[in-house]
């Protein structure tokens, strides 16, 4: 045997050590700094000192990563579905049940760009639609907005787009009380540990899991802060129709509103400190619009309701003194607003009337003076001692394709006049959200093109498929295979798929899973692990700015190839470069032939790296640690507006041709506007968003009678835990062994839901019986597990399968393989946008007595 | 010699299985003769995740117990495995890879069920504290290189220091009164195997913070807790049993007789 290799790599859940001998992995493990590296910063507070472990952290799918890429549900050739005849017989009927044979690469190759000239003569490149998982493999070469993302916008295409699933109500909502268009309605976060550490006294987790969701791409880098802050007394209240699971380590206080009245436990939070006079009026009177309005609202002076504690606890269950203690106590202490995992995100903010809560959540961190010390908007989760002046960019900048979101801070740095960045035809776009009616019924509209970020007003444009001179998709070109799960009324997807309305489907992506059962040809595409890239640690810039400062320390790694790529897969990049030659565009694709390794070389020349490393010294150790200079200067965030000045941190803000200065918020009027005026000049009447924030009953929940009396529980399928999305789940993984992932009944690795005991008893469920989730949308059967850490009335259960498994006819039969959201509305959050309500929604639970068929 | 020691603090565990995960990603296909054959691809736990809940809703806590081989020091696997199981001179139990083929009776030999039964291999398999890794020079096992709360920690204790190391450490052996002295001890054990007591009080229609609750034990110990923002008390760490939770209203001292079967909240009183 030869020696075994330790190279470096890095995933979704963090960079890692892969150990490989004989071009066979033995072991993945967490990346432990050695005493080269650069050193980790230490914050001093209340007389100790914090700094982190020397090592990087992983999530569990990481840690369970060898079993996926060693899986029996690895396509190791290329499929063709048995019945299809892309010259004659096409059966789309009998997608998902068809099954599949191998065929030679050569034809899979001819098939597939056979079909994109013949729907291109015929329709014109719109005629193609891509579509895409979110979170495919890490590495800012092979990702989706790169390699994918070249070959698209060289092809021309419609694009399927996504929705902003994490942001929605932020998006729709907070920004426009306060802007941050750029960041989706989300605050920033700059030091805000540092300023946690030494200055906060009381953390409020509304709608917040860190442990769970782990920011994004984080891993558990922020564990250890929540440690040092309990260590400091800091006291923690989780609001949460889940007792979650950092509330299981931290919480003394866990609060659960019934779901979807969360935005009437703020109003009792507010009414509480109007009427006893303990907001902060100095901050109100200098930073702020719109006030008289809300307070109006709140005192019931409007509507004729006072938004008491009492009024509060008739809606959301929590006991009134309970709201008005947290209240005092709030008004009092220098407290945090951990809305959300991230700094803003959050289950309440996937669900109807989730415009209103946003904006009530910045509400009242503002009326406690948001942006003094200790006192902001702060999930524990970014905000680390971070240098963000080094610049290698986020994986959502461009990578070679050049037309990334924030492509303005790379793209320059990366082209030259030798190398060029491809251009986005602006064809048309389809909302994945939307997709199924694209197809089915050949029309949809929405609102926003895109993700709408470079100003407020933008996400007030209304579009229509197909879009002016348009045809309408003949193909669809899944780039990775498992969104369905995450999808709402998932079954939708699966009725689309069998239309003959969608003459041809291919997937690329290295599992059979999710809908590549749907596909007519399926290219086998290899793991990160299989070739070269390079990346760096939760590096979502473009998405999300600066999202590094969630990490412990910068890591910037080369993802080395461990192993040849499994049966005949091949890399992405490769597998565009054969689609390429035969659609005659190689050599713009290439830029003459450049392989894997030459961009990324002409990558890492790009970035700032090459000031402190060699490319030599670089590759050969795999990583490289930013350091972060003690004596920085602290910009913590919001402080700036907080004291009048120009923003001082490192945030990018929109687009430089959208940047309306450095003084004030991004609102029209500079400040924060509890009464919107874009949503005054846009549609003030919009009955489900308001000028001012309102919180109206939601649209389906215990107001919506009838279909209460049918459907009496409600479910929260939140993001998920032990995967990211679908990603790691299925795919005959370890993590169908983890006892709160998946249950094995009768030999079929079944999905959880959680419900409460008293739920349970009344219908006769004990723990790991199986459960029929259903309502008017489906049913979906999956492994009870019964507990008090939900309330009696709630289902809760991720929202993230990456098994679709009816037992008899897709889009039609009940699910077996855990999508829960095939019961979740398809519709808006509010009408006037593209935002999913997957947290709205009402359902029954029964026995199943079917078996296990 | 100083012998490996395996700490689980219980309270700094939520369950995110990296220890579990890193498990079988250490052992599923890699095979390391003498110490170990492969662990099968699903069904094997040698870090077994045993859960709790406590209480009913809302006040509840959920706890679990991370359970690898205990590594006894009377180990009853040594005496059924004759001569299959041996233990190492630095305290690890391992289990024969060629001496304990066909002997499925090795699983039942354990209290603690931390030996399982591999039908590939026709061979009972547990953890070892990745002693092949250990003897290559690593100072710790896969489950606590992976473990990001700090919950499994590593440590290396003289025989002589051991039952200070224990005291200082607030540590306690799982099911101690099986005398089998593992080498793996927990801290915050009580949260899995103990019980609690919740109340709220009221006052005037707002909860009541900082007054003074009293537990009465037994054998006539009390122990005190004040009140908290929400005008909650909990009394953890407690046997089966009866007790009497008293605290001053505006009538006079109040006392209720709890007669504790598992964890419960006891409701809100009005002061």
């Amino acid at each position: 045997m030869s020696e075994v290799k330790k190279l470096t790599s890095c995933t979704t859940g963090g960079p890692v050590r892969v150990h490989v001998q004989d071009d066979k992995i033995l072991r993945i493990t967490p990346l432990e700094l050695d005493d080269t590296d650069a050193p980790s910063w230490e914050i001093e507070a209340r007389g100790k000192k914090f700094s982190p472990p020397r090592k990087a952290t992983i999530s569990s799918y990481t840690a369970g990563q060898k079993s996926m890429i060693y899986s029996d549900n690895r396509v190791m050739y290329p499929m063709k579905r048995v019945d299809f005849d892309p010259n004659g017989e096409r059966n789309c009927q009998n997608r998902g049940v068809s099954g599949y044979e191998r065929i030679s690469w050569d034809e899979a190759l001819d098939i597939v760009s056979g079909e994109m000239k013949r729907i291109k003569r015929d329709f014109g490149p719109a005629g193609v639609a891509f579509w895409t998982s979110s979170h495919q493999l890490w590495g800012n070469f092979g990702y989706r907005f790169s390699a994918l993302a070249r070959f698209q916008n060289l092809v021309g295409f419609t694009e399927v787009d996504h929705n902003p699933d994490s942001w929605e109500g932020w998006h729709w909502g907070a920004t426009h009380l306060w802007g941050f268009s750029w960041r989706m309605g989300l605050p920033e976060q700059y030091d805000l540990l540092e300023d946690a550490l030494q200055n906060t006294e009381m953390i409020v987790f509304w709608a917040s899991d860190p442990e769970t969701t782990s920011g994004l791409y984080a891993a558990h880098e922020s564990t250890p802060r929540r440690f040092w802050l309990k260590e400091l007394g800091v006291e923690m209240v989780f609001i949460d129709p889940f007792y979650n699971n950092t509330a299981s380590l931290h919480s003394d206080k866990w609060m659960a509103p019934r779901m979807g009245t969360d935005s009437a436990l703020a109003l009792g939070i507010a009414y509480t400190w109007i009427t006893e006079d303990t907001y902060d009026h100095d901050y109100i009177e200098r930073l702020t619009t719109g006030f008289d309005k809300w307070k109006a609202y709140v005192l019931g002076e409007t509507d004729g309701v006072p938004k008491t504690c009492e009024w509060a606890e008739s809606e959301c269950g929590i006991p009134a003194r309970e709201i008005r203690a947290l209240a005092r106590k709030w008004a009092k202490k220098k407290t945090m607003l951990a809305v959300g995992g991230l700094g803003g995100w959050g289950g309440a903010c996937r669900a109807a009337g989730a415009s209103e809560w946003t904006r009530m959540m910045v509400i009242l961190a503002v009326m406690q003076g948001c942006g003094k010390p200790g006192s902001n908007i702060w999930s524990t989760q970014q905000g680390a001692p971070c240098n963000c002046d080094f610049m290698f960019p986020g994986y959502s900048e461009g990578g070679i394709a050049g037309s990334g979101a924030a492509g303005f801070r790379w793209n320059y740095r990366l082209f030259d006049e030798k190398s060029r960045p491809t251009q986005m035809p602006q064809l048309q776009t389809i909302k994945r959200l939307n997709l199924p009616e694209a197809i089915l019924e050949g029309h949809a509209e929405w609102y926003a093109n895109g993700f709408a970020t470079d100003y407020i007003e933008q996400q007030f444009q209304k579009v229509e498929y197909p879009m002016p001179g348009m045809p309408r998709i003949q193909m669809l070109y899944r780039f990775g295979a498992s969104s369905i799960g995450t999808m709402t009324e998932t079954n939708r997807y699966a009725r689309m798929y069998r239309s003959e309305n969608l003459p041809f489907v291919v997937c690329q992506n290295p599992w059979f899973e999710g809908e590549a059962q749907f596909a007519d040809i399926i290219l086998p595409a290899c793991t990160n692990y299989e070739r070269n890239d390079i990346s760096e640690f939760a590096a979502a810039q473009g998405y999300l700015a600066d999202s590094v400062s969630q990490n412990n320390h910068r890591i910037i790694v080369m993802q080395k190839k461990c192993i040849e790529p499994l049966g005949e897969s091949k890399p992405d990049y490769e597998i565009f470069v054969e689609l390429s030659k035969r659609l005659g565009i190689d050599d713009a694709y290439t830029e003459g032939g450049k392989t894997e390794m030459d961009w990324i070389k002409q990558y890492f020349h790009a970035t700032d790296l090459p000031k402190y490393v060699t490319w030599e010294e670089f590759y050969e150790k795999g990583y490289f640690v930013v350091p972060v200079d003690p004596n920085r200067k602290r910009t913590p965030a919001l402080r700036w507006f907080y004291e009048e000045r120009e923003r001082d941190t490192p945030d990018w803000g929109p687009a430089p041709r959208f940047t309306v200065g450095m003084k004030g918020l991004q609102t029209a009027s500079g400040k924060v506007e509890f009464e919107a005026s874009s949503l005054k000049r846009f549609d003030p009447d919009d009955p489900e968003r308001h000028p001012v924030p309102q919180y109206d009953p939601s649209w389906e929940g215990h107001h919506t009678k009838e279909l209460y009396d049918k459907y009496p529980l409600q479910m929260v399928s939140p993001h998920p835990r032990y995967s990211f999305h679908t990603m790691g789940d299925g795919k005959d993984s370890f993590m169908n062994d983890i006892k709160d992932h998946r249950v094995l009944i009768d030999g079929w690795y079944y999905w959880v839901a959680r419900l409460n005991s008293k739920d349970a008893e009344a219908r006769g469920i004990k723990e790991h019986d199986l459960i029929r989730m259903y309502n008017d949308r489906g049913s979906v059967i999956v492994a009870a597990e019964v507990t008090n850490r939900v309330p009696p009335g709630c289902v809760h259960s991720y929202e993230s399968s990456a098994v679709y498994a009816p037992i008899g006819e897709p889009g039609n039969s009940p699910d077996r393989g855990g999508c829960v959201n095939i019961l979740a509305p398809k519709r808006n959050i509010i009408k006037k946008s593209s935002g999913m309500a997957n947290n709205s929604c009402l359902i029954q639970v029964e026995k199943w007595e079917g078996g296990n068929k | 010699m100083k012998k490996p020691i395996m700490v689980i603090d219980v309270a700094r565990c939520h369950d995110c299985n990296n220890c579990f995960m890193s498990c079988k990603d250490e052992y599923y296909n890699n095979e390391f003769p003498p110490y170990t054959c492969s662990m099968m691809r699903h069904g094997q736990r040698w870090m077994n995740i045993q859960r709790t809940e406590r209480g009913d809703f809302p006040y509840v806590d959920a706890t679990y117990l991370p359970m690898p081989c205990q590594q006894c020091q009377n180990a009853p696997c040594i005496e059924a495995g004759k001569g299959a199981v041996t233990r190492r001179e630095d305290g690890i139990v391992m289990i024969d890879i060629e001496k304990a083929k066909g002997m499925k009776e090795l699983v039942d030999a354990c209290p603690y069920g931390a030996i399982s039964w591999n039908e590939e291999h026709c061979l009972p398999q547990k953890c070892s504290f990745c002693a092949h890794l250990l003897d290559e020079g690593w100072d710790k096992p896969r489950c606590v290189q992976s473990c990001p709360t700090g919950a499994l920690t590593f440590h290396f204790v003289e025989d002589a220091d051991f039952d200070a190391f224990c005291k200082e450490n607030g540590l306690a052996a799982y099911k101690a009164e099986l005398g089998t002295n593992p080498h793996v001890l927990y801290k915050n054990l009580y949260r899995f195997t103990k019980h609690f007591v919740t109340g709220s009080l009221v006052l005037d229609g707002d909860c009541a913070e900082g007054e003074e609750v009293t537990l009465k034990l037994a054998d006539g110990s009390t122990r005190t807790c004040i009140t908290n923002t929400f005008g909650d008390f909990k009394f953890d760490d407690l046997e089966v049993g009866d007790y009497t939770v008293s605290f001053k209203t505006k009538a006079g001292q109040k006392d209720i007789t709890v007669n504790l079967v598992k964890s419960f909240h006891l409701g809100a009183f009005d002061l």
